[in-house]
């Protein structure tokens, strides 16, 4: 079955919902969302705890609350969605899909958007020893389970990973009657937000074990033991400092990664520091006409801000739809310098008209007072004081156009100093 | 009364059942855990091995060499996952070369074909994924990769087809003979009489043997460790790469290919008291990575997804065991079958066969015998094949194992299947569901779903895998039975 | 001298709360977080988010909400009270689904189902 639309995207969670209602109120005539799922809303609809919203609606709302107010909006705005449909391949800007009753679809898209989310890292990719276990699952895993499917996955509870997700699922169980005996985070930090570290582990009492992980899972068919370690600063574990927990269920919260399976095999370059693709200002990929955005280019903390970097990818792929594309011009590429990680966009061009370019960026450890320094290979651009700076926390400054149209050379680095400099 | 009882249903067992299901014979293979194949055939290399490594005269040496021939045409008919991959042996000095001399040797004298010593140039040119700083390889293009659960699956799955009698969750707790010279088996699923056993038992074989008087099997199981790669590191070469076995003999860690498009690395060896002991070891485990570095240099570990164990049957007899029990007439053992197993499985059914024939058994062959098996793998089909298939059965439309491109339709048909799968690694193995980079993660609660609604159980009731290994506690948000009502 | 994080929004400010001095607070980003700062050492209140079960829907679990914070002290009456409750679909975000005594705050519906 052959189809045809303006903008394609791919997935209906957040991200691509923003995008599509962004680039519909941009002018695109068809705009087609397609999602795996049997309803949209992507993994807000197992994010049941509140916290989104504050900044886009200056609202706290449920994770379903949020996703409510973008479903309405792209059935208000003509949005045609498709569920319980996968996207099998992404070949010369045709998205080919199946679902039960359409059969394959090969859909002809003026422009696509990609906004499949993440997924989970897992206990082997992390090679936690022991015992093959029932009992052993990921954060997110036992949040379906739980919050949609309406099933408790354990008792005694140790959670591997202080991020966001597993200080959520620690709060989740306790509330249902679980007994979680401990988080172990392998850095000296938490990864997730100080708000989470006091509503879902202070609030109930559970231990925080920093510089700590998990050594040995032990347990003929169902967790029954877990054996952690602390570690060095080589993050090796330190022979004699094992503790062991009574428990029969290991959540694990250990990192999340881009889910770019299709975009690797469209031969869309990926960044190997974000594991998503490299993306432009207005998050055009490399490849023209194929735009990103969300979990999918790069690992967010708070909806809110992939709500606006979606917001910007529908409506540049509503613009590229109608021909007007942004391609062409010199393009910046962004270089991390000391104590950043990695920068979304990565490249950035200087003849468009934009007035401002939004730069997201993670930085590698904890660090207070700074001052976040643009600069090209001459001098610095600009420059932006930040009082407390984490990698858990994504950070955005942005940069006005006429600064970057006065860049010399073609590379701009983006850095952290101790004290400010002009 | 059974004329045969198998004991075990992995590899061998499977095999010996499919052959034995060619006769007119009333079989029944009684397998202690609730599918077949989650023994020594759960986790292994998956190589079909040219045999060259094999003591020259052996069993194994014959049977191995038999086993990997017959596996071609048997494999097609029963649509099992196979593929052709050559081995290479490589040596970086003199002392090495030796060794590859003695296999070459060996390789000649057990007649496996095309076997041939190749110069540094050649071995490159062949494979270029080699440690460019190899000196000499062995070269032998009759070797395969094949998944090793289908394999057995289906070799089970047709002898069940053709009037096996399968019984799951049956360990076998004694078996004594009685006068009249047949067995009365006794098990967790019941009593039963044959007149002769199949020892079968893989990591337990020594236990069973023990239960008819048979005290001469030492036998000591070896774990053996495993990194899996994701896809992207499943070229990195096309064939199956060892180093050279080292002073004791051990054939070393090897890097190949699956059938899947993932690459493994592994195994180390290292004694575990339980048969069923298949945690991993950590910094063992990381010595791997020095190991298949020093053969394939480009293997980039950061791509592992999943480490797995296996044990190995070793006894005390560096061949397999494969006889009537000098101690017990009647009693046939299938023991120490450590590699080449999954090689040899074939030829080792058709040995069991002839053993019986000797022990007095003529049966006549079927006049129907069911011998061919096809499964669907919607991903390997083009668009229009899908169109097809979806036209036929819209649940191939639903598409499961994202990482994996499984449908609904493929795991519904898993489960109806002549052996039924009740845990979710069951449906793993046999459709591929949850083997992607997402382990599960997608996947897993849905499979979860499908399988409660197609077996009629409460998604309480369905394992990860083994009985025990359950997944799910209570339902939420359930009344206490002492608040009910008040 | 009391140190807390503030939980009102992820900033996650970092108050001084002086109990001996009225409970003054010190440290706060924002008007919400001077509220919370004292709050929390007087009568700590919070907002629980939960499911309760659900019939006639896509998924047996409708996600729910205290429509405002309720003292520490009443969670687990709070969540005992979900287990009693049973939904039948449809339902509408906003939707009442039952009183926590004591506190005059209802769990909500978060989810058109």
């Amino acid at each position: 079955m052959r189809l045809e639309y303006d903008v394609v995207v791919v997935g209906g969670g957040p991200a691509g919902l923003a995008a599509a209602c962004s680039a519909k109120e941009a002018g695109a005539g068809r705009v087609l969302v397609l999602e795996r799922d049997k309803e949209a809303g992507g993994i807000l609809n197992q994010c049941i705890h509140n916290g989104f919203g504050l900044h886009y609606f200056k609202e706290e709302l449920t994770g379903p609350e949020y996703a409510h107010r973008f479903i309405k909006q792209a059935a208000q705005l003509g949005v045609e969605l498709l569920l319980d449909s996968m996207v099998l391949a992404i070949e010369d800007k045709v998205v080919y899909a199946v679902n039960i009753t359409q059969g394959i679809m090969e859909i002809h898209g003026g422009a696509i958007v990609l906004a499949m989310g993440c997924r989970e890292r897992t206990r082997g990719a992390i090679a936690i020893p022991g015992d093959r276990s029932a009992g052993i699952l990921t954060a997110g895993m036992a949040q379906r389970y739980i919050n949609m499917e309406g099933w408790m996955v354990g008792k005694r509870v140790v959670v591997l990973g202080s991020g966001d997700i597993g200080l959520i699922m620690a709060r989740r169980m306790t509330l249902e009657g679980a007994k979680v005996l401990a988080c172990v985070e392998l850095c000296p930090y938490s990864n997730g937000l100080a708000r989470n570290i006091v509503q879902c582990l202070d609030d109930y009492n559970i231990p925080l074990y920093l510089s700590h992980t998990i050594t040995n899972i032990v347990g003929k068919e169902r967790v029954e033991q877990v054996v952690i370690s602390k570690v060095d600063e080589n993050r090796k574990p330190v022979p004699g400092s094992e503790m062991a927990f009574d428990c029969d269920t290991v959540l694990l919260s250990v990192g999340l990664i881009p889910e770019n399976e299709l975009t690797r095999a469209a031969g869309i370059p990926l960044d190997a520091r974000t594991n998503g693709a490299v993306v432009y200002e207005n998050m055009e990929t490399e490849v023209d006409g194929i735009f990103g955005c969300g979990n999918v280019v790069h690992v967010h903390d708070l909806v809110d801000f992939v709500t606006l970097e979606s917001r910007r990818a529908g409506a540049a792929a509503a613009r590229y739809a109608m021909g007007a594309a942004e391609g062409g011009g010199q393009a910046l590429t962004l270089r991390n310098g000391s104590g950043v990680t990695y920068t979304v966009p990565q490249k950035i061009r200087v003849d468009t008209d934009q007035k401002a370019v939004t730069v997201f960026f993670r930085v590698n450890d904890t660090y207070r007072n700074m001052t976040v320094v643009v600069r090209d290979s001459d001098r610095n651009l600009c420059s932006f004081k930040r009082e407390r700076l984490a990698p858990g926390e994504m950070e955005k400054i942005t940069i006005p156009q006429k600064l970057l149209q006065q860049a010399a050379g073609d590379c701009l680095t983006v850095e952290l100093i101790q004290e400010v400099r002009v | 009364m059974y004329d045969v009882l198998i004991v075990g249903c992995g590899i061998i067992g499977a095999a010996t059942a499919y052959e034995l299901s060619r006769y007119n014979l009333s079989v029944a293979v009684c397998e202690r855990f609730n599918d077949v194949a989650n023994g020594v055939t759960k986790a292994n290399s998956a190589i079909l091995h040219a045999g060259f490594d094999c003591p020259v005269g052996s069993l194994e040496a014959r049977l191995n060499v038999e086993g990997v021939r017959m596996a071609k045409e048997l494999c097609e008919k029963l649509d099992v996952e196979r593929r052709d991959l050559p081995t290479f042996v490589i040596a970086f000095d003199e002392r090495e070369m030796g060794e590859l001399r003695m296999l070459y040797d060996r390789g000649i004298a057990n007649s496996v074909p095309g076997v041939r010593i190749v110069d540094r140039e050649e071995a490159l040119a062949l494979e270029p994924g080699l440690n460019p700083e190899l000196i000499a390889a062995l070269y032998a293009p009759s070797s395969a990769i094949v998944n090793p659960w289908e394999y057995a699956i289906a070799l089970a799955e047709t002898a069940v087809r053709n009037g096996v009698t399968l019984h799951l969750n049956s360990r076998v707790t004694a078996i004594e003979k009685q006068e009249d010279g047949h067995f009365a088996v006794s098990t967790t699923t019941g009593e039963y009489t044959a007149r002769y056993v199949i020892n079968a038992g893989g990591a337990f074989s020594a236990d069973v043997y023990k239960m008819v008087g048979g005290n001469d099997l030492e036998q000591t199981n070896f774990c053996g460790q495993y990194y899996v790669l994701d896809k992207s590191q499943g070229g990195i070469v096309n064939s199956v790469v060892f180093p050279c076995p080292d002073e004791h003999g051990f054939k070393g860690v090897l890097v190949a290919p699956t059938v899947h498009g993932n690459l493994i690395v592994g195994p180390d060896s290292f004694v575990v008291e339980n048969g069923d002991c298949v945690a991993t070891v950590s910094p063992m485990l990381e010595q791997l990575q020095a190991h298949g570095h020093r053969s394939v240099p480009g293997i980039n570990f950061r791509e592992v997804i999943h480490e797995y164990a296996g044990v190995r049957p070793n006894t005390q007899v560096p061949d397999f065991i494969i006889g009537e029990s000098p101690i017990c007439p009647g009693f046939i053992n299938l023991a120490g079958i450590k590699s080449p197993g999954l090689s040899a499985a074939p030829a080792i059914a058709k040995e069991c066969m002839q053993i019986l024939r000797q022990c007095g058994l003529e049966p006549a062959e079927k006049d129907t015998f069911i011998d061919t098996r096809r499964r669907m793998k919607f991903r390997e089909l083009n668009l229009r094949q899908k169109e097809e298939a979806i036209a036929q059965n819209p649940l191939y439309g639903r598409v499961v194992c994202r990482c994996e491109t499984v449908t609904e339709g493929e795991i519904v048909e898993a489960i109806h299947r002549p052996i039924i799968p009740r845990s979710i690694d069951a449906i793993k193995r046999r459709t591929g569901a949850g083997m992607g980079r997402c382990q599960g993660g997608f996947c897993g609660p849905r499979v979860h779903e499908i399988l409660a609604r197609e077996l009629g159980v409460s998604p309480r009731d369905i394992p990860m895998d083994e009985d025990g290994t359950y997944i799910l506690t209570s339902p939420i948000k359930e009344v206490p039975a002492d608040e009910a009502g008040v | 001298m009391i140190e807390l994080i503030c939980i009102v929004c992820p900033q996650g400010c970092r108050l001084r709360v002086d109990p001996e001095n009225g409970c003054a607070v010190t440290g706060h980003g924002c008007p919400r977080g001077e509220v919370y700062g004292r709050k929390e050492v007087i009568a700590p209140t919070r907002v629980l988010t939960s499911i309760v079960r659900i019939e006639g829907a896509l998924h047996p679990c409708c996600p729910v909400k205290t429509a405002d914070a309720i003292p520490k002290e009443k969670i687990a009456d709070a969540m005992a009270l979900l287990r009693t409750v049973r939904l039948t679909a449809p339902v509408a975000i906003g939707d009442t689904v039952a009183e926590i005594d004591g506190t005059g705050v209802s769990w909500v519906v978060t989810k058109d189902m």
